[in-house]
């Protein structure tokens, strides 16, 4: 027969917003999945580069278009925009408004510096002849940057609108969280760089 | 090596000041420094210049990852995410270069 | 919707703070209708059209595998074209894979996860939404290929150089690859959503061991998903590259390795087919306690050997490239890797078998398709081990041998066990049972049907008949009576059987339909907590948040254990309507759900957009890009409650407040 007590654990009320079985914040969780796969995308194109960096017609290899110094400023400037971000995020934390907005408009224009780098430097690549169809080298070594150029570009793009939204006082939720998630999203950009900066561009083929 | 002058939390729990960041950073870029210049006398180095440049790459790499991006210091369910991605990642690639016979050609 | 009806003696709803939306068309808030569906965020009805349309695929691909087995029933066949033969195996397994399999699976996560941990609705229910519309869609987009120039037909392994341009000239691979990177993204969404879901949002006292193994396999799935999925964005990309501005990624002739692309495709591919059976492995053990009136045998072993084979899945890839020139060493550490990876599998088959075991059997139609799934992929699983031996593989790789094995364990195993999900869980989506007699028909039919189909497919195979072949001819068809000929034609005629059975499950699903009879609330005295609610679930799943105190925790609710140590004596203490009715009556007064909203599928509809954008006309590329970049930004503006003034007329108690959610 049926007790009125059913079941020997009482439901609580329980406040459940927020709540969580870990206490994580369900967003941060989020973001951290989403860099892990990342990395298996990378991985896989930068597997293509170096399965391929080496089939290319004489005297059109690396060697002899890459311009080191160049790219070495390009990457001072993205190590830049990582410390750029941290101030950003530990503004937010502060709920300092006002230096959250300028650090995050600083990286972003720290970033559009690393972007138009590497417009720069492809556009200097392609009239030296090295295309994106002149050999599997070069379309390997587009692609992988490519990619990763677009990764950044994005990631202006979601620094610009955090600027504004925070100026208008629009993010729902968290406002230092979503600084800090846009800061996890922008150091991983930043780490690809650094692979991509000592596999594609320092070691020779 | 260049990694001494990385410093180690700069207060009792892992906040790091402002100022904290800005030395790792200035680590950072002299390890980029020093990765240049070593890709530059490379051929003096012989079997020692790859294994160089990707401890250097590595150092970066997991300064970044460890202290930028807090990994270090947050709950350790972001980490294990992280480096089951990452893991993955290096090993099915490493097997799959391997299959081309790549590091032997 | 965020207005909860309720019974006015127990819920007084509460006041929201409102705050705009930017939105140029008001929030959708209806609770009925069309646009309930359309703008749902609702994780069951979510549920619901994934299913709907998984099942509308499973039919496409099923009329293509029907043309394949009439065009091979006879010798010399004149009903395809080598060309239309092309683009119809690879578009039956396209189809089957990505738009019925995975969704399938897709549904029963998303119905049936939040309600297995406790949860009121998944982490992220506006990209839940999103991820279907980009499903729809991108099977859609697919699609569309037959009607705009002729479908891919390479294969749905793709092998390149074989995918390019000059050996397939048609926008059909195009369609291929765009349409599968959309279909990506749904998975890859909603794999990040369920696994913050499962880890998140349990209720209190779930631990992980306590989770059911459903939920647990879904896990596992998901962070398969979550990981192969970007290894064939790679390869997607690069295909796509070399198709339209001509890289020359697998031109053999500018030096590329066409190995390279069955690399990237196989290292998704194999993670892939565990995606595919894992699912189902997970209904099957939900269903088989139930029926055996007996907890699942070995919990904690079905739940490791669960991860063991999504680990080791990773290990196995080349496999399915033992004669395409990897070398002995390379050939000879994958096939220990894949003998390894039976082992897991073996583990499961066991504990399902214990399960069965001393328990008191009943044999619902349920229960018959759960013990199907057993007999059926362990043929199938046998034929797999055979594979892993390399030598034994060069015989048998591309001949119908293979064919019979994956169809064994994908029909034999996935599809049953999807089958048996169907009619175990339908009462509760739908608050109706199916028939059991029709089931037990649609049961008999379909498993006559596949063995008559798939199990001479493992002689004609040794026999010789090679796969993705167009044609045979008498003169080589072989010798003796039970030749190619003869096993062809049974195999075709074994085809419209199963086609039958299918036909007969939808039957049971219109004549279910008319009767008027409502379900009970738990028709099946099961074991764990998405049973301990309404049929259908309300909106908001539970009246009351369960705590949580036992792995199936709901029979222990039902069940008291009077026995001591290891003798257990369990006497029945509650029934399901009584549980329901105590958690009605304490049911949480400040219950929050988020709103509908329009913007996934606005996102998701950019999407093809800009897929015919890339094959057709440029300038639509812009056009989706804009559509998108709207989206993102509506949706980032958008709180996660309706207004007040969304209502029409505007609600008086300005709907709920709060969110069950953060971000998503």
């Amino acid at each position: 027969m049926a007790d009125t007590a059913v079941h020997d654990t009482v439901d609580e009320h329980i406040d459940h917003s927020g709540a969580s079985s870990t206490g994580l914040s369900n967003n941060k969780l989020a973001m951290w999945l989403f860099l892990g796969s990342e990395c298996l995308l990378f991985g896989g194109l930068i597997s293509t580069y170096m399965l391929y960096r080496g089939r290319h017609s004489a005297n059109a290899g690396p060697d002899q278009f890459w311009d080191i110094p160049f790219t070495s400023a390009s990457s001072f400037v993205l190590l830049t925009s990582s410390l750029t971000m941290v101030l950003a995020v530990t503004a937010a934390k502060r709920k300092d408004d006002r230096n959250t907005s300028l650090w995050l408009i600083v990286t972003a224009i720290l970033g559009s510096l690393f972007v138009a780098g590497q417009v720069y430097e492809f556009t200097t690549f392609y009239r030296e002849g090295l295309g994106f169809t002149t050999s599997l080298f070069s379309s390997s070594f587009y692609t992988l940057t490519g990619f990763h150029g677009a990764h950044v570009s994005i990631g202006v793009i979601m620094l610009l609108a955090s600027v504004g939204m925070i100026l208008k006082n629009r993010i729902p939720g968290d406002k230092a969280e979503v600084v800090e998630l846009i800061g996890l999203y922008w150091h991983f950009v930043d780490i690809v760089w650094i692979l991509i900066f000592t596999l594609v561009y320092l070691i020779p083929a | 090596m260049s990694t001494d002058t990385a410093p180690a939390a700069a207060e009792a729990h892992d906040h790091w000041s402002d100022l904290s960041y800005v030395k790792l950073t200035l680590a950072l870029a002299l390890i980029t420094a020093i990765e240049v210049a070593i890709s530059y006398i490379g051929d003096d180095l012989g079997a020692l210049f790859v294994p160089l440049l990707l401890g250097l790459m590595l150092i970066k790499f997991f300064s970044v990852v460890l202290f930028f991006m807090h990994l270090k210091s947050d709950n350790r369910l972001f980490s294990l995410m992280f480096y089951l991605g990452l893991g993955l990642a290096v090993a099915v690639f490493t097997a799959m270069m391997l299959t081309f016979r790549f590091y032997s050609s | 919707m965020a207005l909860i009806e309720r019974s006015a003696t127990t819920i007084v709803p509460t006041v929201a703070t409102p705050s705009s939306s930017y939105g140029v068309f008001r929030r959708p808030v209806e609770s009925t209708g069309w646009k309930s569906w359309l703008f749902t965020i609702d994780h069951k009805k979510l549920g619901i059209m994934y299913g709907a349309v998984a099942l509308f695929f499973f039919v496409v691909g099923g009329v293509e595998a029907l043309l394949i087995r009439l065009q091979l029933a006879g010798p010399d066949g004149t009903i395809l074209s080598a060309d239309k033969y092309n683009q119809m195996f690879t578009m039956h397994a396209t189809t089957m894979v990505f738009l019925f399999v995975m969704p399938m699976a897709a549904a029963f996560a998303n119905y049936f996860v939040p309600l297995q941990i406790g949860a009121r609705d998944v982490a992220f229910p506006r990209i839940n939404a999103f991820g279907f519309w980009c499903f729809l869609g991108g099977g859609l987009f697919i699609n569309t290929s037959w009607l705009l120039g002729g479908a891919a037909d390479g294969g749905w392994f793709m092998y390149a150089p074989n995918s390019s341009v000059a050996f397939s000239p048609t926008n059909g691979i195009d369609f291929w690859a765009l349409g599968l990177l959309i279909t990506g993204i749904a998975s890859l969404t909603s794999a990040i959503n369920l696994i913050v879901t499962v880890i998140n949002m349990r209720a209190p006292g779930m631990s992980l061991m306590k989770m059911p193994i459903f939920t647990w396999m879904m896990l596992v799935v998901q962070f398969l998903l979550l990981f192969a999925i970007p290894v064939i964005t790679v390869a997607l990309f690069l295909l796509l590259f070399q198709r339209n501005f001509d890289a020359t990624f697998f031109s053999v002739e500018a030096g590329a390795d066409p190995l390279l692309w069955q690399h990237l495709f196989w290292i998704f591919g194999h993670p892939e087919v565990y995606i595919l059976i894992l699912p189902a492995f997970g209904i099957v053990s939900e269903v088989l306690p139930v029926f055996s009136k007996k907890p699942l045998f070995g919990y904690p072993l079905v739940v490791f050997s669960g991860c063991a084979i999504g680990f080791v899945g990773w290990g196995v890839w080349a496999h399915h490239m033992f004669t395409s020139g990897l070398g002995p060493i390379s050939v000879a550490v994958f096939s220990v890797a894949t003998m390894a990876i039976a082992i897991p599998t073996g583990v499961k088959i066991v504990n399902w078998t214990m399960t069965l075991w001393g328990g008191k059997l009943t044999f619902t139609t349920a229960m018959m398709f759960a013990i199907g799934l057993i007999v059926e992929f362990t043929i199938g699983g046998l034929s797999g081990v055979t594979h892993a031996v390399a030598p034994s593989d060069t015989q048998q790789t591309d001949t119908y041998y293979i064919v019979a094995h994956f169809h064994y364990v994908l029909f034999g195993g996935a599809i049953l066990g999807i089958f048996s999900g169907l009619y175990y869980w339908w009462p509760k989506v739908f608050g109706k049972m199916l028939s059991e007699k029709w089931g037990k028909r649609n049961f008999w039919t379909m498993i006559v049907g596949m063995n008559l189909t798939f199990g001479p497919m493992h002689i004609i195979g040794l026999q010789g008949q090679p796969r993705r072949m167009y044609v045979w001819t008498e003169a080589r068809a072989g010798a003796g009576f039970f030749d190619l000929g003869f096993w062809n034609l049974v195999s075709s005629i074994g085809a419209f059987i199963l086609a039958f059975g299918v036909l007969l499950f939808f039957i049971n699903v219109f004549i279910s339909s008319r009767r008027s009879e409502r379900a009970p609330l738990d028709p099946w005295d099961a074991r764990s907590l998405e049973w301990m609610t309404n049929s259908p679930p309300k909106e908001h799943n539970f009246d009351v948040i369960p705590a949580v105190g036992h792995l199936d925790e709901f029979f222990h609710r039902k069940y008291e254990d009077r026995g001591e140590g290891d003798h257990h004596d369990f006497h029945q203490i509650a029934t399901a309507e009584e549980i329901m009715a105590d958690q009605e009556a304490n049911a949480d007064p400040h219950i929050h759900m988020p709103s509908p909203s329009y913007w996934p599928i606005v996102l998701a509809f950019s999407l093809p957009v800009m897929g015919y954008g890339i094959i057709f006309n440029l300038f639509l590329i812009p056009v989706g890009a804009a559509i998108a970049l709207t989206a993102i930004f509506g949706w980032s503006l958008e709180p996660h409650t309706a207004s007040a003034a969304d209502y029409d007329p505007p609600a008086s108690d300005g709907g709920a407040e709060g969110e069950v959610s953060t971000n998503g």
